[in-house]
């Protein structure tokens, strides 16, 4: 399916590549046109999309699974936009557009998605328990407050604000393979972390009390989940703007199909979000073809009605709690 | 074997726990009873190091529990928690499984000894026949053996239990604390699994009839002291349990059986 919807997402465009022209291209490298389009703007635009997917989906299983709540996801909980606002504050100081200087704007977004996570946690918390409600609720209104400082940088800076909002909204505008560069390690570090968590994930879902007496040093595996996470959504948000739903959806439909256990859900998360987000940025570029929309819109369009019934779901069902 | 010294323990200031002093023996069933709020959920919390003491230590053969790593000290004591909060999407299997938590690796990575402890463990609470079942839509009597199963896997020489009839209509009552009884004197099998000889269960319990048919030894908690602690027949007189829960009671010698009968007069 990831191998299917990359093809897909390949071929498909404002110039579209023919899978003729695709083996040709395969052939004979970068010579002919099709060829240039093909790795140097489609083929990275794939790998960051898919590398965007995954990290949102991931980071998204492991916050659902921190704060044993089912709506928490990157962008609910106020993170993405937290780390939009450290990018877009990192961004305003122009350092040169470089694989290095483009390093420095996830950086600062991890930073302040860190500081936003903190922020909402503390906001969200009563006695040692995060209502459900409580978490969104105070998600929302940080995220509202982070978006509002960024809308005012934006509104400052100099530069081109109908490319800064097209970025915030979700599309990977940047193109070419130093995005892809300097996303990696960032990415690498964070899933390659959440990825071990699977067990501790598991052990929590039991509440910090049990977990401590099942063995788990619950403190630091707290700490080490949300450091993880926020790096690994700081990173797509730095690359791709922010993008809503992919870290709610596709935790709750794996969970659905494979069950709970987190050593499996984590890694098919990535898998999952990479798939979904390659596929809404497919239809991005074709909906309004030639004219692109940002991705962050059509994942909205889908993600928010399926936010509303998962939040139905969860008052009526004994399925979480 | 475990030892508590001179333990106190406190909720933001507020003194719950007051120089505790007692010891549970390997083989034995301790009761522990006392009236609403007399700190019996906060002895269980501190003693599986959830709520560091205030002054004083819990011993372990010895080593100080509070010094030791959550692993190392989950190898030692396990807690059958009220069946309330639990994730209702993992199989059965898999939560007895996470009772071997504090023998894996970060991966929680199984062996197949891992596995023949938990086929052991369900077996003897008789709840193999649940392994696949999900534990959302077992029975609060199912889900509480099912949980006794998780602490046996972690194969510790104390278990703590608190509350664990609550939920639970008669039958269960009886067949839970029959089989945790059945677990400790005769232990075969899985409790050698880690060196260790027979467990001590601490049990905090509400009926008192439970207590007189079950329980080697009695402790009676008011107000976070230690009021009496013994034998049954010790512990469980009219003039004690009266002032204690503040309500007049009576001890009969039960027409039927060898246990005496705790009644409201």
């Amino acid at each position: 399916m990831l191998a299917a919807a990359m093809l897909f997402s390949i071929l498909v465009g404002s110039v579209p590549i023919s899978f003729a022209a695709l083996v040709e291209a395969l052939q004979s490298g970068a010579e002919t046109t099709a060829g240039k389009i093909l790795f140097s703007l489609r083929l990275p635009r794939t790998i960051l999309v898919a590398m965007t997917g995954a990290a949102l989906a991931g980071s998204g299983t492991a916050y659902q699974g921190l704060f044993r709540n089912p709506l928490a996801d990157p962008y609910l909980i106020g993170v993405a936009s937290g780390a939009g606002l450290g990018a877009v504050a990192a961004m305003s100081l122009r350092w040169p557009y470089t694989t290095l200087g483009l390093m420095a704007v996830p950086l600062a977004a991890f930073a302040s998605g860190l500081l936003t996570v903190a922020i909402v946690y503390a906001l969200a918390k009563v006695g040692r328990a995060i209502p459900a409600s409580n978490l969104i609720l105070s998600g929302v209104a940080v995220s509202s407050f982070a978006t509002a400082l960024t809308s005012f940088l934006m509104l400052r800076s100099s530069g081109e604000l109908r490319r800064a909002l097209a970025w915030l909204l979700g599309g990977a505008t940047m193109s070419g393979w130093q995005p892809v560069l300097a996303l990696l390690p960032y990415w690498a570090v964070g899933l390659g972390i959440l990825l071990t968590l699977g067990h501790a994930l598991n052990v929590l879902q039991f509440g910090d009390e049990q977990a401590q007496q099942l063995g788990l040093p619950v403190t630091r595996v707290r700490r080490l989940i949300i450091i993880a996470a926020s790096l690994t959504t700081a990173a797509a948000v730095s690359f791709a703007g922010i993008i809503g739903f992919v870290g709610l959806i596709i935790p709750h439909i794996l969970r659905l199909l494979t069950g709970a256990d987190y050593r499996r859900l984590l890694p098919l998360s990535l898998v999952g979000g990479a798939v979904l987000l390659l596929a809404a940025d497919v239809l991005a570029r074709v909906l309004l073809a030639p004219q692109e929309l940002p991705v962050g819109i059509v994942t909205a369009l889908a993600g928010a009605p399926f936010f509303l019934w998962v939040l139905r779901r969860s008052r009526q069902a004994s399925f979480w709690s | 074997m475990l030892e508590v010294r001179d333990l106190s323990a406190a909720y933001s200031g507020k003194h719950v726990l007051k120089s505790l002093n007692f010891s549970l023996q390997a083989g034995e069933m301790l009761a522990v009873i006392g009236p609403n709020g007399a700190g019996k959920s906060t002895l269980v919390r501190v003693l599986s190091g959830i709520l560091p003491p205030q002054s004083g230590q819990v011993l372990f053969n010895g080593k100080n529990l509070a010094k030791l790593p959550p692993a190392e000290r989950a190898q030692l004591i396990a807690v059958v928690p009220q069946a309330r909060s639990i994730p209702p999407a993992y199989t059965a299997w898999q939560v007895v499984m996470l009772g071997r938590t504090p023998y894996l690796n970060w991966f929680g990575q199984t062996s197949p000894q891992d596995d023949e402890l938990v086929h052991l463990a369900m077996e003897r609470t008789s709840t193999l026949e649940l392994a696949p079942r999900l534990v959302g839509e077992l029975s609060g009597g199912e889900l509480q053996r099912v949980l006794l199963a998780r602490a046996l896997v972690q194969t510790t020489p104390v278990l703590l239990l608190d509350e664990p009839t609550t939920h639970l209509d008669l039958q269960y009552q009886i067949s839970l604390l029959k089989q945790v009884q059945d677990l400790i004197h005769r232990p075969a099998g899985w409790a050698l699994a880690n060196g260790h000889g027979a467990p001590g269960a601490l049990v905090v319990l509400h009926d008192l009839n439970l207590v007189a048919r079950f329980a080697d030894r009695v402790l009676l908690l008011v107000q976070g002291q230690l009021r009496a602690l013994g034998s049954v027949s010790e512990v469980l007189q009219p003039e004690m349990l009266s002032e204690a829960f503040g309500i007049a009671l009576d001890v009969v010698q039960n027409p039927i059986g060898a246990h005496p009968l705790v009644v409201a007069r």
